[in-house]
């Protein structure tokens, strides 16, 4: 099993009467709303949250992109990821991920990912999101019926740029670029391991299994509420003749909170849950899906968009139900342990995103929840799938690593060179 | 009286509305599409030929992905009113429509002679934004749509059961269809160059708007009057962006005045 411990990184500071004020978290929320001030906290100990967690034992760290969002404060993660890289050692830096089609050239994901990798020692992985309909069509205008087409064209390019190894001219209808040359090129070869997030595309199905990456399904409404949607990768997975079903072909993100006792962990996290599904998920429904966005495909299976809000709002969900409907997996250890051991095996998957920093949490509460879960939960779910143990086409392969501070002490004098 | 049929082109199999008889007309729906019931279009037909192609996407023609900027837009309306052998027809089109007629015209001066624009898209200025019809709300569409909201919204959902899934699942998929479609020249900002081409249209234009538009505010009219040249303006009281329903005698009339 492979563990991320992720941090959409959202704002804290959202007010009380959020919903009635304003009409969404995301696209057109209220600019005065964010403190620059506050925020050089707030960044600060979610970096150093995410190092927290490093020391603990989990395989990765995850950060995201979005923009124009509440909670989600993270346009650029590889900024945070390339902090990470120099505070941390070994762990993977799980970039979930950069959103390609809104590069210009794409290149440019190719570049900052492959110097991740090199300052980091091989311990990038790489997440191609389309992107949500917030950020792709409202957010940076891209026209949403072409966006996956320049999605793809955008895929072909950067793995292109990674495994060539001369220059090369490249004629895209949304790229034109002659000398295609990328200096530098990551560690891992023939490069580093790609997941790529869906909300339920049998296209993206596909392209997960016809290029062996990993496919994240990133929900916030809970492993029960994902059967059918990973039951109909699983399916697809068998019927495109895979060589293998692998768990690693698959993620999922869900939110944790563990304390001593379940009713402790209610009385510690029901405030942040309530602040992440009443306050941070207030998504104006007109943004959730423009026209053309989803293919017709996808629409006619039924599948409606995961920011369309379950029927009645989330406003309307108690502690309760948000735990037993699946939405957050909380409570003592032994509870979360059983929990999660059905979500890995009913989902079958190898990759859980660990959403542990939830909504307005303080830093004490989401370390206390953080270490239940390293110490007493996760050496437990370890080796539910033994016989893929060996399944590294998932994960970062990294070399050793230079420590931070490895320059020799300041020299006084003109250096002898070494000889 | 008008009846749905079928033309072949380059980029598949197109249908057009037709119907009528006297002079020959041309008319370009807006981004919500058009039917053979359309008021304006019966206006129109007592005293014209008319025909109306739906775009790639729209009702059933075929879908058309090849087709992704204004110039492919443009070139394809050419190639559908060859297929249909229409030659300098009156040009009319509303909305999405206008831009794609004016973008016609400017493209080809020299075969279109008479060019009628109804609220129509294209142009922009910070100053005049035009409304998101991509982030809107079913239930926010009457009120962008039409100087009478309430009689607008009784016109848009006439004959549809919206509590019916099967008719919201269709709805869903026409609607992803069409405005897709439609966002390759509208998204996100239904602007792409028609301000520099606008000298170059040589047809007598006749630019026609509702006094309400709220979603093309009538500061529109103004600019297209002002970038065509000798355009006369119509402008219609109590009326709004759908205008060609709202007042369909007196949109037909006022395009009449071309022939």
């Amino acid at each position: 099993m492979k563990f991320t411990w992720f941090n959409l990184m959202p704002w804290p500071h959202l007010p009380d009467d959020f919903r009635e004020k304003n009409r969404s978290v995301w696209v057109d929320i209220d600019q005065r709303l964010f403190d620059p001030v506050k925020s050089h906290q707030v960044y600060n100990t979610y970096m150093d949250l995410l190092e927290y967690a490093a020391t603990l034992g989990f395989d990765g760290i995850g950060v995201n992109e979005h923009h124009q969002n509440g909670y989600g404060i993270m346009p650029s993660p590889n900024i945070i990821a390339a902090g990470l890289a120099r505070r941390t050692k070994d762990v993977a830096l799980v970039v979930l991920g950069n959103s390609i089609a809104l590069y210009n050239p794409p290149v440019r994901v190719a570049e900052e990912f492959a110097m991740l990798d090199c300052i980091s020692g091989g311990r990038l992985v790489a997440g191609f999101p389309v992107g949500t309909s917030m950020d792709t069509n409202y957010c940076y205008g891209q026209i949403p019926s072409l966006t996956r087409e320049k999605y793809a064209e955008a895929h072909e390019l950067i793995i292109k740029a990674w495994t060539e190894r001369d220059p090369f001219a490249f004629n895209g209808r949304y790229n034109k670029l002659r000398y295609v040359n990328i200096w530098p090129r990551p560690i891992q070869q023939p490069h580093p391991p790609v997941h790529i997030p869906g909300g339920g595309s049998v296209e993206t199905y596909d392209f997960c299994i016809d290029n062996t990456y990993s496919y994240s399904y990133l929900s916030f409404s809970g492993y029960l509420r994902a059967q059918a949607l990973m039951n109909g990768y699983w399916r697809r997975v068998e019927e495109r003749g895979a060589p293998d079903t692998s768990p690693y072909r698959a993620g999922f993100a869900q939110t944790i909170c563990v304390a001593e006792t379940d009713e402790e962990a209610e009385r510690l996290y029901a405030p942040h849950v309530s602040y992440f599904y009443n306050r941070c998920l207030h998504v104006f429904p007109g943004f959730a899906d423009a026209p053309g966005y989803r293919t017709i495909k996808t629409i006619q299976t039924g599948a409606l968009s995961q920011y369309a809000p379950p029927k009645g709002g989330y406003a309307t969900l108690s502690w309760k139900e948000l735990t037993e409907q699946g939405h957050v997996i909380a409570g003592s250890p032994e509870t979360v342990r059983q929990r999660m051991e059905d979500l890995i095996k009913g989902l079958r998957v190898g990759n859980v995103f660990c959403l542990m920093h939830v909504g307005d949490m303080p830093a004490d509460k989401c370390m206390y929840s953080t270490r239940l879960f390293a110490e007493k939960v996760m050496p437990k779910l370890r080796n539910i799938f033994p016989e893929h143990a060996d399944d590294d086409r998932f994960w970062c392969k990294p070399i050793a690593q230079v420590a931070p501070g490895s320059l020799p002490a300041a020299p006084d004098r003109a250096p002898v060179p070494a000889e | 009286m008008l009846e749905l049929k079928t033309v072949e082109t380059q980029h598949g199999n197109v249908r057009y509305i037709e119907g009528g008889v006297g002079s020959e007309l041309v008319f370009l729906h807006g981004a919500g599409g058009v039917t053979p019931s359309d008021p304006f279009l019966l206006a129109l037909a007592r005293t014209h030929h008319v025909r109306a192609p739906l775009l790639p996407g729209y009702g059933d023609s075929e879908e058309a992905p090849e087709l992704r900027d204004m110039l492919d837009f443009t070139l394809h309306t050419w190639d559908v009113l060859d297929a249909l052998k229409c030659s300098d027809p009156i040009l009319v089109g509303h909305s999405m429509g206008g831009m794609i007629a004016a973008e016609m015209a400017a493209v080809q001066p020299n075969d279109v002679s008479r060019l009628a624009l109804i609220s129509a898209g294209g142009l922009w200025d910070d100053a005049h934004p035009i409304g998101d019809i991509f982030a809107a709300m079913p239930y926010e569409m009457p009120a962008l749509l039409f100087n009478d909201p309430v009689a607008g919204e009784a016109m848009l959902t006439a004959g549809r059961d919206v509590e019916d899934p099967n008719f919201l699942q269709q709805f869903l998929v026409a609607n992803a269809r069409q405005l897709g479609m439609a966002g390759r020249i509208l998204f996100p900002i239904p602007e792409r160059g028609l301000a520099n081409r606008l000298y170059r249209i040589k047809a007598r234009t006749i630019v026609i708007w509702g006094d309400n538009d709220r979603l093309i505010p009538p500061f529109y009219a103004q600019a297209f009057k002002k970038g065509i040249k000798d355009a006369q303006l119509v402008s219609i009281p109590e009326a709004g962006h759908m205008v060609i329903l709202e007042k369909p005698e007196a949109v037909a009339d006022a395009v009449s005045r071309l022939g």
